[in-house]
């Protein structure tokens, strides 16, 4: 320990292991809390449509526009370890075609230090709902959920979630005149 | 010694995740805010963990070495098991199929190469570079879990002198180290 190269190396060294041993520190506090909230959910006006998919696979499907509500309160997930949670509204539903479809609708982020209160009303959908196939017609059993992506600074990436869904049934026949 | 105890446990992390890459560093911007260029993530790839919306995967598309992080925004599965799926960065405005191979709208389970199912922030000082794809290169694995080592891995892909450079300076260090 007699060189200043000598000292600059321990100190490094030193300091790179407790960036590591803190790092650590804030994944383990945090591992193993229950990231979930309670989510109220409500679907104020459901159509349906028959157009060929035009984000994709150019066939004739089944598009789906939903209006919903969602009341949340994401205050209790936010921690020291927590920098942001990525929202997302997904349907999930099975078709003839396929035994399980999910579609995530919409979505949004919410930063450390951003409004935690959900409280969004009559709310369009993001993406479109496109089925694959025409799967969507009739179908009784269309589940939305609010789930969310618990991104940390430093730990696991856990997929939440939220205690409360909503099922919807879709419109046995195809909306023709009206638009969204 | 040093090295191949490195070694070793890279390989082991290997097996383990069952992961080709089981750490690597975020070079680009499109999953932004939740991952920076810089920061690492930590990937899994147990082939019988169902692809799930809202899950980050990391996929190659056909033809292409760099592998993209994203997430899966659509799902379509078949009774047998045999899904299609779609992906989106978090910061683009459309969905991927634009990245994907000419006339493919779909991925499947054999693009996937991980999961992402950890993350070590980095404050990175690396300016923000374009858009579009979030792409790896492996960590160097001299010590894992430690903040900094992902602007490294950037400095060395961004500037490939400065890589040469070091490799120089560990050989000779290497070399010269009397211990």
């Amino acid at each position: 320990m007699n060189t200043v190269l000598s000292r600059a190396n321990s100190l490094f060294a030193f300091s790179l292991s407790v960036m590591a041993a803190l790092t650590f520190g804030c994944f383990i506090t945090t591992a193993f809390k229950d990231r979930s909230v309670p989510v109220r959910l409500h679907v104020s006006r459901i159509m349906l449509k028959n157009v060929e998919d035009f984000t994709g696979p150019r066939e004739r499907s089944d598009l789906g526009f939903i209006t919903f509500d969602v009341t949340a309160d994401l205050e209790n997930i936010f921690d020291w370890n927590v920098k942001q949670l990525f929202l997302y509204l997904s349907a999930e539903y099975s078709t003839k075609n396929n035994a399980l479809n999910q579609v995530v609708l919409w979505d949004k982020i919410v930063l450390r230090g951003d409004n935690p209160k959900l409280l969004l009303k009559d709310m369009k959908t993001k993406y479109f709902f496109f089925d694959d196939g025409n799967g969507l017609k009739g179908n009784r059993n269309v589940t939305l959920t609010l789930s969310w992506n618990v991104v940390p600074n430093a730990g696991i990436l856990p997929l939440v979630t939220g205690s409360g869904h909503v099922s919807v049934p879709f419109p046995d026949t195809y909306e023709i005149t009206k638009s969204y | 010694m040093i090295v191949s105890s490195a070694l070793m446990i890279w390989k082991g992390l290997m097996v383990i995740t069952g992961s080709e890459s089981p750490i690597v560093v975020v070079l680009s911007g499109s999953m932004e805010p939740a991952f920076h260029r810089g920061d690492l993530l930590f990937l899994t790839n147990r082939v019988e963990d169902p692809i799930r919306v809202g899950e980050i995967v990391v996929f190659r598309i056909e033809g292409r070495e760099i592998p993209i992080v994203h997430r899966v925004l659509k799902i379509h599965e078949k009774q047998n098991g045999h899904i299609k799926f779609l992906t989106k960065g978090d910061n683009n405005a459309v969905d991927d199929r634009g990245l994907y191979k000419q006339g493919q709208h779909w991925l499947e389970k054999k693009d996937v190469v991980g999961r992402a199912r950890g993350t070590d922030t980095v404050d990175s000082v690396i300016p923000p570079a374009n858009s579009g794809t979030v792409e790896l290169r492996n960590c160097v694995p001299i010590k894992k879990f430690v903040p900094y080592i992902g602007i490294v891995t950037i400095l060395m892909n961004d500037y490939p002198k400065f890589k040469y450079a070091v490799l120089f300076l560990l050989g000779l260090f290497v070399l010269v180290h009397r211990e």
